[in-house]
Order: C-alpha cells, then structure tokens, then sequence
C-alpha cells in the first residue's frame, strides 16, 4: 500500500518552476532523453533487420563494426550523400514540411512520459519526465492524432496516386484506430481517477498492471497501436504490392529516411505509451520497494531500467509480430477497427464503469483487494471474448460475414473433421 | 463494400484469427531462439566447389615453363562462344606454338569443349570464379595471363565415372 503522502508527493512538482534549478534541470532531462531516443530510434532499425534476420534463419547486417553495430552510422551518411529529388509539379512547401510532420509528433509524446521515480539531488527533487503536466494523458492523445498529418500531406504533396492513396488509406485508418484506442483508455482513467501519467503509474503501484486489471482494453489498446503506427500487419498505407511504397514513393535520400525514422519513433512512442499505461510504467514488479519510502538515485536508476525493459520488450514484441503475420486486406481492416474494436471497447467501458462504481459502493478501498476482483473479471471477460469472437468473427473470410446456416454448416465440417483426424474420438 | 470478393468456404478453426497468430508466433519465435542458417558468410569462408567446376581458364606449361599448346587450332574451332582468339607460329624447328592466345572470359560460357578436345592437355578450365575486373578489357586473358593461373584445373566428366567418384 502506498501513502497518500506519497501521491501528493507525485502530484506536485517539487521544483519551483520560477527556479533556475528547474530551467537546467528540464534542459538537461531535454538533452538526455533527446539522445537516448534518437539513438534508440536508429537502434531499432537495426534490430528490426537482426531479428528479422533471425527468425528467417539468416545473418542480416554484421558486416559493419562488431556484429554490425555500426551499420546505423552507415546507413545515416548514405542517405545524407544521396541526390533529393522532387517530383514535377509536387506541391514543393508541403513535400519538405511533410517528413517532420510525421517525425515531430512521435517526439513530443516522450515530453509526458514518466520513465523513472524522482531522483533527489542537493537542489531538491527532480521528477524523471521532461513535462510533468497534469493532462499529460490528453495531451498524448492529442499529440499521436497529429502525427497522421506527415504521412497524408506526403501523400498528397507528391502528385502520385500511389502516394495519394496511400495517404488516404492511412488518414482512413487512423482515424478509425484513433477511436478505438481513445475508447479503450477511458477504463485505465476511470482506474486512476486522473489524467496524470504519475497518478496512472502510481495506481498501477498500488492495485496491480493495468494489463491485468483491464486486460481487454490492453488488447484492443495494443491492436490499435499497431493501426496507429502502420506496422504489419496493419501496414496498408505503404503496401507494397499495391501502392509501389505508399506515402513515400516519392521521397528521396534523407526526407524518405525521416519516414522509416518517424515509424521507428512512433513505435517506441507506442511501446512507452503501453508499457506506461497497462505494464505499470516505471513501476518494479513483485515488490512495493521502488514507489514506498525515500525516494534514492539508486531506486531511480532501477525504475529507469525496468522502464527501458519494458519499453524494449514492446519494441520486440513489434518486430516480432512485423515478421510473422500477413497484412489485412483493406475492407478486414475497416471492419476490424468500426464493427468489433470499437464495439468491444465501448461495452468494455460500460462494464468496468460498473464494476468500479460497485466495488466502491461495497467499500472495497483500491488497493490489491479491488484489483483481485478487476482481475477476476477480467479472466471471464477474455475468455468468453476469445472463445466469442476467434470463430470467424474476427477477421471475415469477405466482407459478407457467414449467415447461421453456413456457420453450422461449417462446424459439421469442423466436427467431421476432427473425428477424422482422431479416430480414437469417434469411438469414446 | 460494394466490391464482392468470392467466399471460400472453410471449417471454422481454419478462420479462426487468434489461435492461427499465437502459432505464427510461436513458430517465428522458435526459429529466433534456435535458427537453422544455412548462410555462407561469403569472403570469410567459402563452399568447397566440385572438382567438375568449370570456371577461370588456365594454360598448363612444360618443364622449361612455355606454355603446352602446339596451336592446332581445334579450341578456336570447337569454341560455340567463339571467344578464343588464336594466331599459331613455327619456330626454326618446325614446332607449331600460338603467337596470339586470348580467351574473351565475358564471351566464353565455360562449356569445357577447348579442355576436352585438346590434344596437349594444355588449355583447362578451372575450379576458380573469382575474376571480377575494373575493365571490360581486362577480361580479355592472354597467353602470359594464362599461363600465370595457379589455381587447380578441372576434371572433366568421366564416362567410365558417372557420378563422379
């Protein structure tokens, strides 16, 4: 249990903001973060083509610098010496705007978010993200809905059709996940009861991941992102068997560089949005250690760590998934975000707003009791969702789904089959 | 949707979305913590190629170190390529050598028809591929050239051998 001591501690800053401390103190945060991010970026890059590599059975990049870790430097002076070109008639203002557009969004989400416990100095405390704001939850929101802006203005500003149509589909699906994922995060507000991203880790602290008290806005939260980010298998806006190479069929040398950048970004932007809002953010699982008592560099630079683990995982978890499923066909996509995500999160929210407001009038105070019993509900609630909706429902073999006749119909076939391939079955 | 798109009928465990992505992940993972490379990690080592490689060209050489071929001309003849350029002299003895002996490497197809049909043993393709160049030029091989390749000549396929043992 945590001291409500402890939450007022979190909840105001412990700097003056008129202070020059503050001013240094927030540069200095700038700077580190700036830095480990741009080299986590140019990270994952490479570690998508080593892990890509990997599960195709093959090497990847290993030719430069020890085990290939410098092939990011090589990669970056490639694309600065290469020629830029432009595209005739290419709408020139919007064309050079559009590859920040989409690089700068991903960028200021990290402004908001927590990735460590406060760390006392001589100077006073020092709360571990750049901009502890109090609506730093909307403000990341607001913020991950303008990054579709880069990727639509390539499209259009390029005078392509492939590239228009690749900026189309992806406003298209943006907006359509955009939904669905706000949706599925009311539940993770409606638990904290603030918008704060420290009042969000600090819940977590207190009752349990939110992975496991809202599993199912996990789910569609994590799905979403996916959407969110163009990552296989929600990919659409740069298909390449379709659209040539979408948005960015235009682009040249580094400002088609600052795309694949702005996707690396957004992706680590998104794995830090998951690891913060459902995977406890900072917080050190199985031990109470980290967020009770005196705050200590040691701790900080341990929930920093846990952090980075997490956010690490989810990067992996990214490429992971990248190497293994096909893309949606665009209609599945479509009804995938408007007729099962957003219904989902939408009746999700009904029933946690009811079992919040039940628990709390039963006098469950929120702590591990309160998340004991989220969690059991949570357990029914996957299962009958899974077992509900993973009869092909999910994603529909058209976009007609089957009518009652055809689904018995095939489940006669299912049965026939199983008992078929288990003889055994047939005489029990 | 207005475009209809043809509905194949399948048992339900075969739409089944979930499961199907829990096994792809499971494969994919099971292939990154225990991969099966087969990759030659190409200047670092190599394949070992088969005696029967036919590849760069190569002129044997006598004892005293002059080049085998009395430039009977059958190569230039045989040649589909047409890539063997051969202008034969007579020294005071009355022995036949080439004054003129180029191989066009880019023309040649390296069928191995110049090694079997010379009488002297003298020309051979060999169990050599690395001949990358600057020039188009350079790929033209003279007699010096030719005679200077130290790397093992072909065997070409036996009849009585087939497969090769």
């Amino acid at each position: 249990m945590m001291s409500t001591g402890l939450f007022l501690q979190i909840a105001n800053p412990q700097l003056d903001p008129s202070t020059g401390v503050f001013i240094v103190a927030t540069l200095v945060k700038m700077v580190i973060i700036f830095t480990i991010y741009m080299v986590g970026v140019a990270y994952s890059t490479f570690a998508e083509r080593r892990v890509s590599a990997w599960i195709q059975d093959r090497h990847g990049p290993n030719r430069v610098g020890p085990q290939g870790f410098l092939q990011v430097a090589a990669d970056g002076i490639k694309n600065f010496m290469k020629e830029e070109t432009y595209p005739g008639y290419a709408s020139k203002a919007l064309f050079v705007l559009a590859p920040g557009l989409a690089f700068v969004p991903a960028m200021l989400t990290w402004a908001v978010i927590p990735f460590g416990s406060p760390l006392p100095t001589p100077w006073g405390r020092i709360d571990l993200v750049v901009a502890d704001l109090p609506v730093g939850f909307l403000f990341t929101l607001a913020i991950s809905s303008l990054g579709v802006y880069g990727i639509v203005l390539a499209g259009w500003s390029s005078n392509n059709k492939y590239a228009l149509l690749g900026g189309l589909r992806s406003s298209a699906q943006m907006v359509s996940y955009e939904i669905a994922m706000g949706m599925s995060t009311v539940c993770v507000l409606l638990l904290a009861g603030n918008v704060s991203l420290n009042q969000v880790i600090a819940q977590q602290a207190q009752m349990g991941w939110n992975a496991f008290l809202l599993s199912v806005a996990c789910l569609i939260f994590l799905v979403a992102a996916f959407a969110e980010t163009n990552r296989v298998p929600f990919d659409l806006p740069e298909a390449e068997s379709e659209l040539i190479a979408g948005y960015h069929t235009e682009y040249s040398a580094m400002k088609f560089s600052m795309f694949p950048i702005s996707e690396y970004a957004n992706m680590i932007t998104a794995s830090a949005m998951m690891a913060t809002l459902f995977f406890g953010g900072w917080d050190i699982p199985f031990t109470q250690w980290d967020n009770t008592g005196q705050f200590t560099v040691l701790k900080s630079f341990l929930t920093f760590g846990a952090f980075a683990t997490k956010v690490l995982f989810f990067v992996f978890f990214y490429i992971w998934v990248r190497w293994t499923l096909p893309r949606f066909r665009y209609d599945q996509l479509m009804s995938l975000g408007w007729k099962i995500l957003l219904p989902i999160s939408l009746i999700y929210v009904v029933v946690i707003a009811t079992a919040v407001l039940v628990l709390d009038m039963a006098g469950v105070t929120r702590g591990p009791m309160f998340g004991a019993v989220l969690f059991m509900i949570n357990i029914v609630l996957m299962g009958a969702l899974l077992f509900i909706l993973d009869r092909g429902r999910l994603i529909s073999p058209a976009s007609s789904r089957l009518d009652r006749v055809r689904v018995e119909r095939l489940r006669n076939v299912s049965r026939g089959r199983r008992t078929l391939n288990h003889p055994a079955d047939k005489g029990a | 949707m207005t475009i209809q798109v043809k509905v194949v009928e399948r048992p339900i465990e075969d739409v089944s979305y979930m499961r199907a992505t829990v096994k792809g992940l499971a494969l994919t993972l099971k292939h990154l913590v225990d991969p099966h490379k087969v990759t030659v990690q190409y200047p670092d080592e190599r394949w070992d190629i088969s005696p029967r490689w036919r590849g760069t060209h190569r002129m044997l050489t006598t004892e005293d170190g002059k080049a085998k071929c009395v430039a009977c001309g059958l190569c230039p003849t045989v040649c589909p390529a047409n890539c063997i350029k051969l202008v034969p002299g007579e020294d005071e003895a009355g022995n036949r050598y080439p004054l003129v002996f180029e191989i066009d490497e880019f023309r040649c197809i390296f069928c191995g028809y110049c090694q079997e049909v010379c009488p002297e043993e003298a020309i051979h393709v060999g169990r050599h591929y690395e001949n990358a160049e600057y020039d188009r030029k350079d790929f033209v091989y003279d007699l010096e050239r030719l005679t200077a390749q130290q790397h093992p000549v072909c065997e070409l396929w036996d009849p009585a051998d087939k497969s090769g043992e």
